[in-house]
């Protein structure tokens, strides 16, 4: 199988391991991956506010980088979510219909294209909460598959009640309104119980909690699910 | 309150934060619970059936408004009841001044209405001299503080136990570690003097079926079917919205309502008002006024996209699961109404203008569409009214140069890659919260740490 592998302009930036991790875990699933050199960003920092007419040139680039693509699979369940739920809508075009039925974020695709649940026990022992991304959980859908994966694969799976709200990132959000987002970020950072690390599928979330956590003080490792599903399965 | 009105959105949602503590945690703590209860209320319907039966009836009479409403009208006056029609809210003041005079109203007594806030009814009447008590408890609290509500539902969910301890120790003597059941008693028995000598009460309505001409209330302290049955007057002001087709409609709508509001399967006291008291009848006012009003709602319908929003059945539901209205509270919206339904109607009831910056406040984070008893598409009409903001000229100029550079440059790889190289020059943690943008971000954050190298270039070099 053959996916193209799209980094998304932000993890291409913070999360550079954690592209290169998911790289390695297609490879060992053995799927053929493909980087296509003209991607940059989907455009979703500008729909979110309101930048129609750029969001729309962003995905039609988008569009036409990755349109012979079998399938393309993203570690980030919120630019998967700009791929699948806006591009239909921002493109009207069949191409981006059709390109939206071949969008996974990675975990989605592990488990519901490759059919794969079991990577190994990786992460035996080790306490982890799962921070659900809103895109993965609202627009895609996404609640189970990096659940399975991190369980299967050892982990203790911590119970954390804020876990699937919005950490408050929200793009131009935090920077418009940066208290009220910081203050989301608080719910999540003061009802996280003790982990040895906490996970999620987009570096955005991880970068706004590490970021808020920083400023707190606080000490608490914040790693993207790429790189922890590579540990799982090395 | 300091400038209640959209534009202070900023200023009151970062005060809210960083001074109130408490709110917030009171917000969080009564929100969650309410969302827990919905919840598991739906478990126990079809509720996904329930809400596309709901969207259905709502989109058709909203298609046929007009024929509801004339056939609302007609049935009402053949009930006996006054049929009135306001544009705004000073013909409904007018309309109001005109009753009191005829009827000697000195004495009010109110149902809880959202629909009352949003005309600034109180202040009318208040200002005409008459006297006005609001009879729900929640309402007659932030009546007794001198606030507007912060939530649909539950207008005091600002206000935590001890405040309102501190409040009622003052203003009836209760003692300082009373029960909340010892503090409504209180203020049951000073209520109950205002029930008896009211010449008038008024109330919304949560539906008026055009069939029979019935108004639907629903709620749980026994104070709106007192309001609306022991004054000689009852007036009841109803947006034109709230018209559904039929009284065995309300089968749906009723339960529906409860159960994406605080999880009951019905509320503890549903009252079906179809006129004024008739020969026989043992109570019930002698005269029954409804109020059919407008106030940007005919406009809102006009708009081809965002008239979805008219569905909106005022549950809360949406406020209730929203992240950003726990920590902002109700009042920073700085509009009646708050939460995501907040920053769609606003845009839809006083124009997009008065309505900055509030489709703004989401982060877009989905959760209000998933519990919409009436899938009302709130993201979607978020970013709706981001566009018409963007178009309109309301955001920025130099977000809407950047963002063109942006795209520009992201048609690009090469110029993309090479922008994003400078990102390693931002002097983050010297000068980055004093950048022009970035500089409140900064402060609330550590900067973000840039991978030592992009992954397009560990790719170039090959991943092992």
């Amino acid at each position: 199988m053959r996916v193209a592998l799209f980094a998304t302009c932000l993890a291409d930036r913070l999360y550079a391991d954690a592209c290169a991790d998911a790289v390695r875990l297609l490879r060992r699933l053995g799927v053929e991956v493909h980087f296509p050199a003209a991607q940059t960003c989907c455009g979703q920092p500008a729909l979110n506010a309101g930048h129609v007419a750029e969001a729309r040139r962003m995905a039609r680039h988008t569009l036409r980088t990755f349109r012979y693509a079998d399938h393309v699979v993203l570690p980030s369940g919120s630019c998967a979510g700009m791929l699948r739920t806006h591009f239909p809508q921002l493109l009207e075009e069949p191409e981006a219909t059709d390109l939206a039925a071949r969008t996974w974020e990675l975990s989605e695709f592990m488990v519901r294209v490759l059919g794969v649940t079991e990577l190994g026990r990786g992460l035996e022992g080790r306490v982890v909460a799962y921070h659900h991304g809103c895109h993965a959980l609202h627009e895609l859908r996404v609640h189970d598959e990096p659940l399975t994966l991190l369980a299967n694969a050892g982990a203790r799976l911590a119970s954390w009640e804020a876990s699937e709200e919005c950490c408050g990132f929200g793009g131009l959000f935090s920077v418009k309104f940066p208290v009220v987002s910081a203050g989301m970020a608080d719910r999540k950072l003061d009802t996280l119980p003790p982990v040895d690390m906490v996970t999620s599928a987009d570096g955005g979330c991880l970068m706004q909690m590490s970021g808020r956590a920083g400023r707190r003080g606080l000490a608490i490792p914040f790693r993207h699910l790429a790189s922890v599903l590579w540990e799982a399965a090395s | 309150m300091s400038a209640h009105h959209p534009r202070g959105y900023k200023a009151a949602s970062a005060r809210a934060v960083l001074e109130r503590q408490d709110m917030r945690a009171s917000v969080t703590a009564a929100t969650r619970n309410f969302d827990g209860n919905r919840a598991t209320a739906w478990r126990e319907i079809d509720a996904d059936t329930w809400r596309d039966w709901a969207r259905d009836v709502k989109r058709h009479a909203l298609t046929h408004l007009g024929r509801y409403l004339e056939e609302a009208e007609a049935r009402l006056q053949a009930n006996g009841v006054r049929v009135h029609w306001a544009e705004n809210a000073a013909e409904v003041h007018d309309i109001l001044g005109r009753l009191l005079t005829r009827h000697g109203v000195r004495r009010i007594v109110k149902a809880k209405s959202m629909l009352t806030e949003e005309l600034e009814v109180n202040r009318y009447l208040e200002g005409r001299g008459a006297q006005v008590r609001e009879t729900d408890l929640g309402e007659y609290i932030i009546q007794l503080l001198g606030q507007p509500p912060s939530h649909i539902i539950a207008p005091a969910i600002h206000i935590g136990l001890e405040d309102c301890r501190r409040l009622f120790t003052e203003r009836f003597g209760t003692s300082p570690d009373a029960s909340p059941e010892a503090l409504a008693a209180a203020a049951r028995a000073a209520l109950r003097a205002d029930f008896l000598s009211a010449d008038l009460g008024i109330s919304g309505a949560n539906f008026l079926a055009a069939d029979t001409g019935t108004l639907a209330l629903i709620e749980n302290e026994g104070n709106i079917r007192l309001s609306t049955s022991a004054p000689r007057v009852h007036v009841a002001l109803v947006g034109i919205e709230k018209v559904v087709p039929r009284l065995e409609d309300l089968s749906g709508f009723l339960q529906l309502t409860s159960r994406s509001a605080t999880g009951q399967v019905i509320g503890n006291y549903v009252s079906l008002i179809h006129g004024p008291r008739r020969q026989g009848d043992p109570d019930g006012p002698e005269a029954l006024h409804v109020v059919f009003v407008d106030n940007g709602r005919t406009r809102l319908l006009s708009d081809d996209v965002a008239w979805e929003t008219l569905r909106c059945v005022r549950c809360g539901a949406c406020a209730n699961i929203c992240p950003v209205y726990r920590q902002t509270g109700g009042h920073s919206y700085g509009f009646t109404y708050s939460g995501p339904i907040g920053a769609i109607l606003a845009p839809g009831l006083l124009g997009l203008k008065e309505a900055m910056p509030l489709p703004f406040a989401s982060t877009l984070c989905g959760a209000c569409a998933d519990v919409c008893p009436v899938r009302i598409p709130i993201p979607e009409l978020i970013l709706y009214w981001r566009e018409r903001a963007v178009e309109a000229g309301l955001v920025p100029v130099a977000e809407r140069l950047g963002m063109r550079a942006y795209a520009t440059a992201a048609e690009h790889a090469g110029a993309f890659a090479s922008a994003g190289a400078l990102l390693r020059w931002v002097p983050w943690e010297a000068g980055g919260r004093a950048l022009p943008v970035l500089g409140g971000w900064a402060g609330q954050r550590t900067p973000p740490r840039l991978s030592p190298r992009s992954f397009r270039s560990l790719w170039e070099e090959g991943i092992r």
